[in-house]
């Protein structure tokens, strides 16, 4: 860090002091602030009904109950399914994403195809104006007859232009004449890109690889706009769905005056949606710490332009 | 074309077969994905029937944008999508910047890594998740803020009725998903600063706070410039997922929380009124496309090396 290499050898003076009190302040201050929120989740998924109802959600738990769980888990089988439909998608929309942004983005990078300019304006234009949501509601609903089927969560986030920028200034790097080895050797380009590109941007495949693994992760959108059964809801929409179904129930037993607040106190509906968030976020949170880092690096270079 | 020019041009498919090749799934993709529904702007002067589909609709000229307009709905979420997103982007700059000095600035490296860590967290969370959370602090009967102000002999506060605090809580979302990653840019650009420049400073007496404001916040300034302008360059669009999942359908708050993105998403999904939609949404991107001409513009006359075309 900047100051690491030129202090120490004077006295700290005041100036520093103050800096250190603002600055440990300020990062503790908001550092926290992006905790909290988990950990109220957290601790409301552990705490019993009753206690939310009457004091509100806290930092800590509130008469420790795993009723919330068992409730989420008594009948799994919806849960493993929203589960398995959102790893599939978010496995085979990787691979394929990366697959495709690799593919195209190694062309965009080849200095001797004269057309990479015209191609890759054709693939940027696409980010500077589009035909809005209904055009595309209209695609994929009445043209591609997709409504309800996986492949309407699955094809809107294969492909995006920002994603094939950072992929192309990461191979854009590789030396010329390593390709060009590659060439003589008798590569052709499949096998080039293959062979040589590929573990050469490792980096670039995890980075890249994460945001779309990430996008599909927590999209909601596609599935609130093109499914219908709620045995193919992914993992998002289905505690979307689950939150707000909730709340409608919360509605309909408050209007049934006299036995609301005993049912309301037996079935657990605020502690059982902190329950499915935590179960949805889990492995996110758990993954999390293994892939910052390959986060950082992306977000640099995706900066500085394809 | 000349006939030697077509020779040239199929000589040169030929040549580049293997290229093209590649590019097929992706252009493909981009066709139909991204141009086809480009052609269905047209619907944006059609009165839409579903047997008729976009090309058999009638026309019906400029009715869907004069009611757009005429209805006061265009104003409100012009305005709100604007303001809303000038805000943003005031507020998540400073702070970005702010963390990224004050993490290059502490000397405590595992308190630095643990703060940087816990604040990239909500950036990997939905914002279905962030709906949760903020019901979890705003609810006005479980909410972690009534139950202070109620712990205080407050009186509690109906949030989800009352749309004047809202723009405070999704500015508060806002900055609080964004911030980790965002402030990642200006950690490079810090860490991009020649050293000797900080020594001569120290030589010449600056303290601290001289330092950062004389020397730190000069050299980032091209990176700031630059992410200020792309980030201007969206003004026109309205983060869908953020106001749909923490404001919803509570129609109690759209005069301070509709934006462009969500109208157009009720228009579609709950009127089902296709060409209005549509007019709304060819409104937004046309507005679109012009900021970002213009944003492109001003980013050429600072530096052309960040142009995006």
């Amino acid at each position: 860090m900047a100051s690491e290499k030129h202090s120490n050898k004077i006295k700290t003076g005041s100036d520093v002091i103050w800096l250190n009190i603002i600055a440990y302040g300020f990062l503790g201050l908001i550092a926290l602030m992006c905790f909290v929120p988990f950990i109220m989740i957290l601790s409301g998924s552990f705490s019993s009904e009753q206690a939310i109802i009457q004091n509100g959600f806290s930092i800590f738990p509130q008469d420790f109950s795993l009723e919330a769980y068992k409730t989420v888990f008594k009948d799994p089988a919806v849960v493993l399914r929203a589960y398995a439909t959102t790893i599939g998608l978010t496995v085979i929309g990787t691979v394929g994403g990366l697959l495709l942004q690799t593919m195209t983005a190694y062309v965009l990078s080849r200095k001797d195809f004269e057309w990479r300019n015209k191609f890759s304006f054709f693939f940027y234009f696409t980010t500077l104006f589009s035909g809005g949501l209904v055009p595309y509601f209209i695609l994929i609903t009445q043209k591609l007859n997709l409504r309800d089927s996986y492949l309407a969560l699955l094809l809107p986030l294969l492909f995006s232009v920002y994603n094939l920028l950072i992929m192309k200034s990461y191979i854009m790097a590789i030396p010329d004449s390593l390709i060009e080895a590659a060439k003589i050797d008798g590569c052709g380009e499949f096998r080039t890109l293959f062979k040589v590109v590929m573990p050469m941007i490792k980096p670039a495949l995890a980075t890249v690889g994460l945001f779309i693994a990430l996008a599909y992760w927590n999209d909601w959108y596609n599935a609130m706009l093109y499914i219908k059964s709620d045995t193919k809801y992914p993992l998002q929409y289905f505690l979307y769905q689950q939150v707000n179904n909730i709340e409608a129930y919360k509605k309909l037993l408050s209007n049934s005056a006299a036995s609301s607040v005993a049912s309301a106190v037996s079935l657990p509906t605020q502690t059982l949606k902190m329950a499915l968030t935590i179960v949805v976020t889990g492995p996110i949170v758990l993954a999390y710490p293994l892939v910052q880092k390959y986060f950082v690096q992306g977000i640099t270079i995706g900066a500085v332009k394809g | 074309m000349k006939k030697s020019g077509w020779r040239g041009f199929f000589k040169k498919l030929y040549k580049y077969r293997v290229f093209l090749l590649m590019l097929a799934p992706a252009v493909i993709y981009t066709l139909i994905f991204a141009y086809y529904p480009m052609t269905g702007i047209v619907m944006a002067f059609k009165k839409y029937n579903y047997a008729g589909g976009i090309w058999g609709s009638p026309w019906n000229g400029l009715e869907n944008f004069k009611f757009f307009f005429k209805s006061g709905q265009a104003g409100l979420v012009t305005r709100n999508t604007v303001l809303y997103n000038v805000l943003f982007i005031a507020v998540n700059t400073i702070t970005q910047i702010a963390v990224a000095i004050f993490l290059t600035e502490i000397r405590n490296k595992h308190y630095r890594k643990i703060t940087q860590s816990l604040m990239f967290l909500p950036y990997f969370i939905s914002w279905v998740i962030v709906g949760v959370m903020a019901f979890n602090i705003f609810s006005s009967d479980y909410g972690f803020i009534n139950r202070i102000i109620t712990y205080f002999g407050g009186e509690k506060i109906s949030f989800y009725t009352k749309p004047q605090y809202w723009p405070f809580i999704l500015l508060f979302f806002n900055v609080w998903k964004g911030i980790g990653y965002g402030s990642v840019m200006y950690l490079a650009a810090i860490m991009g600063i020649d050293t000797s420049i900080y020594e001569a400073a120290k030589i010449d007496g600056a303290n601290v706070f001289q330092r950062i404001f004389k020397v730190t916040l000069p050299m980032i300034m091209p990176t700031t410039i630059i992410l200020l302008l792309l980030s201007v360059g969206g003004i026109f669009k309205g983060n869908f997922d953020m106001f749909y999942n923490l404001v919803g359908n509570n129609g109690l708050l759209y005069n301070y929380t509709d934006v462009i993105d969500t109208l157009t998403f009720r228009a579609l999904t709950s009127s089902n009124d296709f060409g209005m939609s549509a007019a709304i949404g060819l409104y937004q991107s046309v507005l679109c496309f012009i900021t970002i001409v213009i944003v492109n513009k001003l980013v050429g006359r600072y530096d052309k090396d960040y142009t995006l075309f």
